[in-house]
C-alpha cells in the first residue's frame, strides 16, 4: 500500500517538475524533453493505479492498456515535436545566414 | 530572439519566475491531498477482464483489453502513429549524406549478425503476446530497433528504397486493422466485433501487421523525413 | 444488408474519412476523389443518422458488442448530431475549396515544388482530423476521448506547418507543445477519475458522480487541458499566429471546426456528466474569462493590419460567446441550455471557414493580404468580396443570421435569469464586431479614382463559390432556427435515459 502511494506521488512528482520546465524552459529541445517527462509521470500514477484496483494478487489490465496506448502517442508526439523544432531551427538560421550576407554585401539583392 | 531575453532575466532573478514557481509548490500540495484521499472507492475494471477473458481470443489480458475490448482506441491511436509519419514527412525530406559513409568492419559485423536476430525476435513477440507480456507494440519496438540498427550504420541501399514500398508497409497496419473492423460490420454486424471461431486468428494477424507498420513507423521517424523519390512521380516529371 | 435502420451507420463518420485518409495517404492521384468520396458519403450518413435520431431518439452502440464498463460506447443525441452535420457541411466546403486552392498554386508553377508537397499531404492529414472529430462528437469513453483529442493535434499541427513559411513553423511547434501540456492535464484527469471510480464510460460517471476531493481536481484538470485547446482568454495566445500564417483551407478547418471539438467536449463534461460537481464561481470565472475575451479580441481584430491575422482574432473573441454561455445555461435548466451553444458553434463554424476561405482567395489574387492596400478587389472577385461581407453579417449578430440568432438565445437567457451583465458584454462584442467587420469590407467595395483593375486570373469556379454557399447556409441558419431547436429537444437527457436503462453486463 506504501510503495504504491510512493509510485503515485512520484508520478505526481514528475509530472509537476515537467510543468515547471516545460514553462521555464525556453530551449524547444528542453521544452520537449519536459513535455516527455510529464506525459512519464501520468503513466507511473497509472500504474500505480492499476495495483491498486484489484487488490491482493491480481491487477487491473485496463490502466495497462491506456500506459500502451499513451506511450505509443508521446513517442509519435515527440518525434513530430523533433522533427518540427529541427526545421524551425534550420530555417532561422538559414535566413539568419541570409540576412548577415546581405548586411555584408551591402545592399542585399 | 525570445530565448535570449528569458537567460538574460534568469541570470538577474526573474520575479515572474519565482512566482510561477510558487504557484507550482501550490498546485503539487493540492495534487498531492487529491492522491492521498482518492483511495479506491471503484473495484476497477479488473473483474470484468477477467471474467470475459475465454471470449476474448487470447490468454493475455492486457492483450485481451487492448485488441478486444478497447479495440477502437488501438485502431485510432495506430492511426496516431501514421499522423505522425505524414506529418514528419510532410515537413522535409530524410538528411542523408550526401557521400555514403564507409561503415567499419565490426560495426558491419554487429548488424549482420544482431539485425536478422532482432527481427525474429520482433515476431517472437508478437506471436507470445496472445498468452504473456508482449504484443504488436513491443515487437514493432524490436522490429523499430533493428531498422534504427542498419539505418546508423549508413547501409548505402537505405536512402534508395522507394516511397512506394514504405507507404505499402506503413499503411499494412492501419489497413488490415480497418478491413477487419468493417469485415466483422459485414458478419457481424458490429464493428470489431470479431466471429468468435477465428478470433485468435484475426487478433494475430491483426497484430503482424501492425509490428511491421510499428517499426517501420519508428524506423521512418527515426530517418527524418521523407524519401527522396515520394513527390517524383505524378504528372509533373 | 443496407437499410436505413441500421445500427452501424453510426460509425461510418468515422470509418469513412479514416479510410479515405489511409488510401489518400497510398495514391496521390486519386487523392481528391477518395475525399470527395469520403465528404458525400459523410453527409450522408449524418443525414440518415439525423433521421434515426428522430424516429427513435438517442442512438447508443457498442463497438466490438462489449457492454459500457468494459468496451467503449458511441452516443448519439441532439447536440451531438448537430456538431457531426456542422462538421460534415463545413468539411464539404473545405474539401471542395482546398482542390480549388491547390489546383489554383500547382497550375501557377513550372516544376515540382512546395505546392504539389502541401497537396499530397494536405489531403490524408485533413481526412484522418476529420474522421478524429466526428469520433469525439460520437465518444461516450473519457480515455477514448483522449486518443481522439490527440488524433486531432496532431494532424492539426502538421496541418498548420503545412505552408512550410518559418513564421507558420514556429507557431505550430508553440501550438504543439500547448496542445500537447492540454492532452496531458486531461489525461491526469482521467487518471484520477479512473482511481476514484473504476469506470471511464460517460454515461455511468454521470449516474454516479458526487463531488468530492478528487472529482473535483479531476475536473479541474481535465477542464484546463480543454481550455487550452479551445483558446479560452489568457490562453489564445498560440492560436492567432497557428491561424494566420497557416494555408487558407488549413485556416478554415482549424478556425471553423478544431477549436469547437475541444470546447464541445468541455461543454459536455461540465454539464451532462459531472453537473453535480461544478459550482457557481466557477461557471462564473469561466463567464468573465469569456466576455473578457469578446473585448480583447475584438479590440485585437481592430488593431491588426493583416486580413488573416484580423480574421483568427476574430476567431478569439467569437471563442468568448461560446463561454458566457456557462454562467446561462446553469441558472437556465433544461433542454435550451445547449440551444445558444450551440447555435453559436453552427453558425461561428460556417460563417468563419467562409471568412477566411475569401481571404484566402484575395491573398492568391493580390499577392498579399494587407488591408489597406485591398481597395477595389471586388472588381475583380465580386462573389468572394460577396461571400465576406455576408459572413460578416453572421459575425456582427445581425438578423436573420444564425449568429443573430445565438446572440439572441444569450441575451434573453440572460434577462431571463437577472444576469443582465452578460447580455451587455454579448452586445458590446457585436459593436465591436461591426467595427473590424466593416472596416474590411468598406475596403472592399470602395473603388478609388483611378484604380486600374488588374487582369482577372482564371480560376475554377472551386475557389470562390464554396465560401458564398457556406456564408449563406450560415445566414439561413436564422430563417429555419426552430428545427435545430427541435432536434436539440428530441435528443437530450441522453444520459438520464441509458442509465435508466442500465448499462451493466
Amino acid at each position: 500500500m506504501i510503495t504504491n502511494m510512493l509510485y503515485s506521488l512520484g508520478g505526481l512528482l514528475l509530472f509537476i517538475m515537467g510543468l515547471f520546465a516545460l514553462i521555464a524552459c525556453s530551449h524547444p529541445l528542453r521544452k520537449i524533453l519536459a513535455v516527455n517527462v510529464m506525459a512519464t509521470g501520468v503513466f507511473l500514477i497509472l500504474i500505480a493505479t492499476a495495483y491498486k484496483q484489484a487488490g491482493a494478487g491480481e491487477i487491473d489490465p485496463v490502466p495497462h492498456a491506456m500506459v500502451l496506448t499513451g506511450i505509443v502517442v508521446s513517442v509519435s508526439v515527440t518525434a513530430l515535436a523533433l522533427i518540427l523544432a529541427c526545421r524551425v531551427q534550420e530555417t532561422s538560421n538559414r535566413s539568419l545566414s541570409q540576412q548577415r550576407k546581405n548586411d555584408f554585401t551591402g545592399a542585399g539583392e | 530572439m525570445t530565448a535570449r531575453s528569458t537567460q538574460n532575466k534568469r541570470k538577474r532573478f526573474d520575479p515572474v519566475l519565482l512566482l510561477v514557481l510558487l504557484l507550482i509548490v501550490f498546485l503539487t500540495g493540492l495534487l498531492v491531498q487529491v492522491i492521498l484521499a482518492t483511495d479506491y472507492l471503484g473495484s476497477g475494471l479488473g473483474d470484468d477482464v477477467a471474467r470475459f477473458q475465454d471470449l476474448s481470443g487470447v490468454e493475455s489480458p492486457v492483450t485481451a483489453v487492448l485488441l478486444n475490448f478497447r479495440g477502437y482506441d488501438t485502431l485510432l491511436e495506430v492511426m496516431v502513429l501514421l499522423m505522425a509519419v505524414v506529418g514528419v514527412w510532410s515537413l522535409t525530406r530524410a538528411p542523408f549524406p550526401k557521400k555514403p559513409i564507409e561503415p567499419g568492419p565490426i560495426q558491419l559485423a554487429v548488424v549482420r549478425l544482431l539485425a536478422p536476430l532482432m527481427v525474429l525476435f520482433s515476431f517472437y513477440l508478437v506471436w507470445q503476446g496472445s498468452h504473456l507480456a508482449g504484443g504488436a507494440f513491443q515487437g514493432g519496438a524490436v522490429l523499430g530497433g533493428a531498422c534504427v540498427l542498419m539505418l546508423v550504420s549508413e547501409l548505402p541501399w537505405l536512402k534508395n528504397i522507394s516511397s512506394r514500398f514504405l507507404r505499402i508497409g506503413l499503411l499494412s497496419g492501419p489497413l488490415v486493422f480497418l478491413g477487419v473492423a468493417i469485415l466483422c460490420i459485414v458478419l457481424q454486424g458490429t464493428l470489431l466485433d470479431y466471429p468468435q471461431e477465428w478470433v485468435g486468428t484475426l487478433l494475430l494477424l491483426i497484430e503482424t501487421a501492425c509490428a511491421v507498420s510499428i517499426g517501420l513507423t519508428l524506423a521512418c521517424l527515426f530517418a527524418g523525413g521523407r524519401p527522396k523519390d515520394d513527390l517524383s512521380g505524378g504528372r509533373k516529371r | 444488408m443496407i437499410s436505413f435502420d441500421d445500427p452501424s451507420w453510426i460509425v461510418i463518420p468515422i470509418i469513412l474519412p479514416l479510410a479515405a485518409g489511409l488510401l489518400c495517404f497510398l495514391t496521390r492521384r486519386w487523392a481528391f476523389a477518395f475525399s470527395l468520396a469520403a465528404s458525400l458519403g459523410n453527409l450522408l450518413a449524418s443525414g440518415i443518422l439525423l433521421k434515426q435520431l428522430l424516429s427513435v431518439g438517442p442512438l447508443s452502440y457498442n463497438v466490438g458488442n462489449w457492454k459500457a464498463p468494459l468496451g467503449i460506447a458511441l452516443r448519439i443525441d441532439g447536440p451531438a448530431i448537430l456538431m457531426l452535420l456542422m462538421t460534415a457541411v463545413t468539411g464539404l466546403g473545405i474539401t471542395l475549396y482546398a482542390r480549388g486552392y491547390f489546383s489554383f498554386r500547382i497550375s501557377g508553377q513550372k516544376k515540382i515544388g512546395r505546392h504539389e508537397r502541401q497537396e499530397r499531404f494536405f489531403w490524408p492529414l485533413w481526412m484522418t482530423l476529420w474522421a478524429s472529430l466526428n469520433g469525439l462528437f460520437l465518444s461516450a469513453d473519457l480515455f477514448n476521448l483522449y486518443v481522439t483529442l490527440e488524433l486531432i493535434s496532431i494532424p492539426a499541427v502538421a496541418l498548420a506547418a503545412l505552408s512550410g513559411k518559418p513564421a507558420s513553423q514556429i507557431a505550430a511547434f508553440r501550438y504543439l507543445l500547448v496542445s500537447l501540456l492540454g492532452s496531458l492535464s486531461y489525461l491526469l484527469g482521467v487518471v484520477f477519475i479512473y482511481r476514484t471510480y473504476g469506470v471511464l464510460d460517460l454515461a455511468l460517471l454521470g449516474s454516479k458522480t458526487a463531488s468530492g476531493a478528487g472529482i473535483g481536481a479531476a475536473l479541474a484538470l481535465m477542464s484546463v487541458g480543454l481550455l487550452l485547446k479551445t483558446a479560452l482568454f489568457p490562453m489564445h495566445f498560440w492560436l492567432p499566429p497557428a491561424h494566420a500564417n497557416a494555408l487558407a483551407p488549413v485556416s478554415a478547418i482549424l478556425s471553423a471546426l478544431v477549436v469547437k471539438a475541444s470546447f464541445y467536449l468541455l461543454f459536455r463534461l461540465w454539464f451532462d456528466v459531472f453537473a453535480s460537481t461544478i459550482t457557481e464561481p466557477a461557471l462564473n470565472l469561466l463567464g468573465t474569462l469569456g466576455g473578457v475575451a469578446i473585448v480583447w479580441g475584438a479590440l485585437q481584430a481592430i488593431r491588426q493590419q493583416r486580413l488573416k491575422l484580423l480574421v483568427a482574432y476574430s476567431t478569439v473573441s467569437q471563442l468568448g460567446y461560446l463561454f458566457i454561455a456557462f454562467p446561462l445555461a446553469y441558472l437556465e435548466k433544461g433542454a435550451d441550455i445547449w440551444a445558444a451553444v450551440i447555435f453559436m458553434a453552427l453558425a461561428h463554424s460556417c460563417a468563419k471557414s467562409a471568412m477566411f476561405m475569401a481571404a484566402g482567395t484575395i491573398f492568391l489574387h493580390a499577392g498579399h493580404d494587407r488591408i489597406n492596400d485591398l481597395a477595389g478587389v471586388r472588381s475583380y472577385l465580386p462573389v468572394t468580396v460577396f461571400a465576406y461581407a455576408i459572413a460578416g453579417v453572421n459575425i456582427m449578430g445581425l438578423p436573420p443570421s444564425g449568429g443573430f440568432i445565438a446572440k439572441w438565445l444569450l441575451i434573453s437567457s440572460s434577462l431571463n435569469s437577472s444576469q443582465w451583465w452578460w447580455g451587455l458584454i454579448v452586445m458590446a462584442g457585436s459593436l465591436l464586431a461591426s467595427v473590424y467587420v466593416f472596416r474590411v469590407v468598406s475596403r472592399f467595395f470602395v473603388i478609388p479614382e483611378g484604380y486600374h483593375v488588374p487582369d482577372r486570373q482564371p480560376h475554377s469556379p472551386l475557389l470562390e463559390w464554396p465560401a458564398l454557399v457556406l456564408a449563406l447556409v450560415a445566414l439561413l441558419l436564422g430563417l429555419i432556427a426552430p428545427y435545430p431547436l427541435h432536434i436539440l429537444e428530441t435528443g437530450s437527457s441522453l444520459f438520464a435515459m441509458v442509465s435508466q436503462k442500465g448499462l451493466l453486463l
